[in-house]
């Protein structure tokens, strides 16, 4: 079978129809099928072009035929998820078709088989990188051979048996641990086994009138001691070992799981509530942890007891024990009646305890904002509102949940009913003796609050199970930014990027499209262009924190999709349009970079940062400390902050965004200076609005709505009147057009 | 009343012609509130993204500029409305799921919760993995299978 069914000459189901149309002679080379109809309906149309016609069939069944003439033209252009396919004539739009962004690639690859037809050319392709891989994709496969999709069976297992793969370094000390439980166990299981021959070789002799045998009494006695102690110090070994262990898996556990999403893409992150994931690695990992170093010993010393119990049981007396063991199956079935709705419940109450956690998250660092508008009523009914959610769906639990454990109860409170009524009347039949039936009694009263506790683990075990979803829920999802398989290695990187007919969408918006340039070793490039206009979307996909929907970006002519993401990035400088510093002290936030850099490093970028000097006049210099989100300090001083980290790790690329802001005219030249000095020998893309601050630029790069526009420098741009030649007049006049026409609307 | 003429060329876009005499071809009709209220506050866009006319109602228009721009919005909005569920592949993400819809029937894959968003006390936006938006206007219109199946996900 062809791995790629659009090479197939035509689809399964349409063979037969596509023929009849066909005259002779003509042969089909490829086709296309779309989704959608033209009212926008979900309905399958089917294009063929063949060497001599394009034919097109409607949901209806209707062919439409277009002989292949010169004129002819199809493009295509998508808006809020759905493209259009037209078809063009010289004068006219002939006709048109609809299809969901998914048959975009499939109608890309159509309108170019079209076009090559009809031109009489070749399609030459191009090899590209696979994206989860690294490797080079062979021209015309869509699907890399290293790594076509498996179905990955492993995703739908039971989530809590896939902690497993977290308990395997700890093999060794869990099997300790199983087996101290089980003689732990087994020791806890003599003393009532010593009450059967109490009972029928002391007391009851005694009662029938011999004396008491004080000396079998000594021995069975201090064999109950033995016992005891025997299991408090097994019993006390096996839960310290077994709580260690599974006190460091819920520890690697959360660990593994924050260092994943770490290396998640940022359009993971753009899709996400702080607060959920905070909520998923902070307390549904402790549920796990707690669960796993309290409930589930607890759960496997159950079974174990409940097993030897009921094995005791038998060989005492086989008719007795199974009687004994008649709540089981009940049991069983309330288990399995309750325990999905448990977890539906429980999935549930998590999901609004990321909602409470998301409610803070967003609130707290938006304090500023809710005072201003004095909405503190409006964020704290938010808040009542997801609790009293809280409240209901663990009301709904709890309904569950309070009838279950009582059920239990009550069936184990019968089951020993009916062992207590089996017994005397096999007594009476002298079937068994007193003692026996006492030792029932005393293995059963354990052995019922044994299944009693047992069950009420169904509880914690779904709460576990709910938490350990939504943990793998994070640990399954594949970087959009995979990190490449063989990745290649630059020796030396001489900063040449090539950006090859990118084209960007954020989820289904397109924001660039078809953006080429070259940026030479060391040159500087000044990106401009309106707000909006793609320029820091650019920078995003420079810096791989996306990776493009289309086209490549080389860095000296190697896709970066084939180099390490850590390895590219160490080679980036990149100062943001929010600067964002971490809770600590200054020195710590510019070495955030290279953390064994020296104080001398980091006092030579804060000088050229011009930072230096704001920083000498903080009451603690350096080490001053600097709140979350950097709030003791001033824009423009983050701002520097910013520029001295991203200077101190002396990359071959730096990459400013808009880096000097919000920082006054005065302090900007000054920046200016540094940066001019900084920038020689580095490949420099540095975004502006004031257009003034990059005259140092070789070339100016002008971008509007996602496309580049024009490119040159200062005086050529000037020359030819257009974008860059609006955009610096208005700021001549110092009003940015946008503010201009605001004003002007609002008097 | 308005003060501007539309209609259709060759190429099946928009022309306008503004109370000036102006024409601005390949114009859009954007609905500001396609979801809270979709019958009032249209801009016509210019191509190049600017806003050239207001018309706060559609119904107040005359028939056939409302009937021209109601096609028009209708070959641009795309968000289908899901009556019902059929089945889903599995209750944990990402689960494909087939749905009946104003728009007939559509099978989708939902990469994860998130993707779930409410819209006030009953109203659902659904985006699927190629963000596509599919609506549920009342979670409680729907039949029990259904809401029991969508119960699994919120
Ligand atoms: N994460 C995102 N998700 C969806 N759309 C986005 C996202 N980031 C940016 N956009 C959109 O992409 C377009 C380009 O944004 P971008 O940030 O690149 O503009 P810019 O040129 O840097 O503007 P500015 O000069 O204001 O910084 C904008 O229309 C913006 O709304
Ligand atoms: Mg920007």
């Amino acid at each position: 079978m062809d791995k790629n069914p659009s090479t197939l000459p035509l689809p399964e189901h349409g063979r037969a129809a596509v023929q009849s149309q066909l005259v002779a002679g003509e042969s089909v080379l490829s086709w296309l099928e779309l989704d959608l109809d033209t009212r926008l309906h979900f309905a399958r149309t089917l294009l063929v072009l063949t060497d001599q016609r394009l034919l097109s069939k409607e949901a209806s069944g209707a062919w439409h035929v277009w002989p292949l003439t010169g004129e002819l033209s199809l493009q295509n252009f998508d808006h809020a998820g759905v493209g259009t396919l037209e078809l063009l004539d010289s004068r006219t739009r002939l006709t048109h078709w609809r299809y969901t962004l998914e048959f975009d690639p499939a109608v890309r690859d159509f309108i170019t088989g079209f076009t090559h037809q009809l031109a009489g050319t070749r399609p030459v392709a191009e090899p590209t990188v696979c994206p989860t891989c690294g490797e080079t994709i062979p021209a015309g496969i869509k699907v890399c051979p290293d790594c076509a999709p498996e179905e990955d069976n492993e995703r739908n297992g039971w989530a809590l048996l896939r902690l497993a793969r977290f308990a395997r370094p700890y093999r060794g000390r869990l099997l300790l641990g199983f087996l101290l439980t089980l003689t732990a166990t087994a020791a806890t299981l003599v003393p009532p086994y010593l009450t059967m021959p109490l009972m029928d070789e002391v007391l009851i002799p005694y009662q029938n009138g011999h004396p008491i045998d004080f000396h079998k009494a000594w021995l069975y006695l201090s064999g109950l001691l033995a016992a005891g102690l025997v299991a408090w110090i097994l019993g006390w070994a096996r839960t310290y070992l077994l709580a260690l262990v599974s006190e460091n898996i819920g520890a690697d556990l959360r660990t593994t799981t924050y260092n994943h999403l770490l290396r998640l893409s940022l359009e993971y992150f753009g899709g996400k509530r702080t607060g959920d994931l905070v909520a998923r690695i902070g307390s549904e990992t402790d549920r796990i942890n707690v669960f796993l170093s309290l409930h589930l010993l607890d759960f496997a010393t159950d079974v174990l007891m409940i097993v030897m119990t009921a094995a005791i049981l038998f060989s005492i007396n086989p008719w007795l024990a199974l009687v004994t063991l008649l709540p089981l199956p009940f049991i069983a079935w309330l288990i399995h009646k309750v325990r999905d709705k448990l977890r539906h419940g429980f999935e549930k109450t998590d999901r609004i305890w990321a909602e409470i956690t998301n409610v803070l998250t967003d609130t707290i660092p938006g304090v500023r904002v809710v005072k201003a508008f004095a909405q503190e009523e409006r964020e704290v009914a938010r808040f009542r509102d997801a609790n009293q959610r809280n409240l209901a769906v663990n009301n709904r639990v709890n309904r569950i949940w309070s009838l279950f454990s009582p059920s239990v109860t009550l069936l184990t409170e019968i089951g020993l009913l009916i062992v207590w009524a089996f017994g005397i009347w096999q007594v009476s039949r002298n079937e068994i003796t007193v003692g026996v039936l006492a030792a029932f009694l005393a293995y059963i009263s354990r052995f019922y609050t044994r299944l009693d506790s047992m069950s009420r683990i169904v509880s914690v075990t779904q709460k576990a199970a709910a938490g350990a979803k939504r943990i793998f829920d994070i640990l399954d999802h594949v970087s959009s930014v995979p990190d490449a398989a063989h990745p290649v290695h630059l020796e030396q990187v001489r900063g040449q990027i090539e950006l090859r007919r990118v084209g960007f969408r954020y989820g289904n918006r397109a924001v660039t499209k078809d953006v080429s340039l070259t940026i030479q070793p060391g040159e500087m490039i000044g990106l401009v262009g309106h707000s909006g206009s793609g320029k820091s979307t650019l920078v995003n996909l420079m810096c791989r924190f996306y990776d493009v929907s289309a086209g490549a970006i080389l860095l000296d002519g190697v896709d970066i999709r084939a180099l390490s993401v850590d390895e590219y990035r160490s080679n980036i400088g990149l100062v943001l349009q929010e600067p964002f510093l971490f809770f600590g002290t200054i020195a710590d936030n510019i070495a955030y970079g290279k953390p064994n850099a020296s104080r001398a490093e980091i006092i030579a970028a804060a000088r050229a940062a011009h930072a230096h000097e704001f920083i000498l006049r903080l009451p603690h210099g350096y080490d001053s400390l600097v709140g979350e989100r950097g709030q003791s300090l001033s824009g423009g001083e983050r701002q520097r902050i910013s520029i001295a980290r991203a200077l101190l790790i002396n990359p071959r690329i730096l990459i400013l965004d808009e880096a000097t802001s919000s920082v006054d005219t005065t302090t900007e030249r000054e920046i200016q200076g540094a940066l001019d000095n900084l920038i020689q020998g580095r490949t420099t893309i540095a975004i502006a609005h004031r257009l003034s601050t990059l005259r140092k630029a070789d070339r100016l790069v002008v971008m509007d709505r996602g496309e580049i526009v024009e490119v040159g420098d200062h005086d050529s741009l000037m020359a030819q009147e257009g974008h860059y030649y609006r955009l610096y007049q208005a700021q001549l006049r110092n009003v940015d057009t946008e503010d201009f026409l605001d004003r002007r609307t609002h008097g | 009343m308005a003060d501007f003429t539309l209609a259709r060329d060759s190429y099946g876009k928009l022309t306008l012609t503004d109370a000036t005499g102006v024409e601005h071809r390949g114009i859009s009709p954007v609905r500001a509130f396609p979801i809270a209220d979709p019958e009032h506050g249209i801009a016509l866009m210019s191509a190049e993204g600017h806003e050239l006319v207001w018309i706060e109602r559609l119904g107040d228009l005359p028939d056939e500029m409302r009937i021209l721009l109601e096609d028009e919005i209708a070959g641009r909005e795309f968000m289908p409305s899901i009556t019902a569920l059929r089945d889903v592949s599995s209750f944990s993400t990402p689960t494909v799921w087939q749905v009946e819809t104003d728009r007939g029937p559509a099978s989708f894959t939902l990469k994860s919760e998130d993707s779930i968003r409410r819209l006030g006390q009953d109203a659902l936006l659904i985006a699927d993995s190629h963000s596509i938006h599919y609506l549920i206007r009342d979670t409680r219109a729907l039949d029990r299978h259904s809401r029991k199946l969508l119960d699994r996900f919120l």
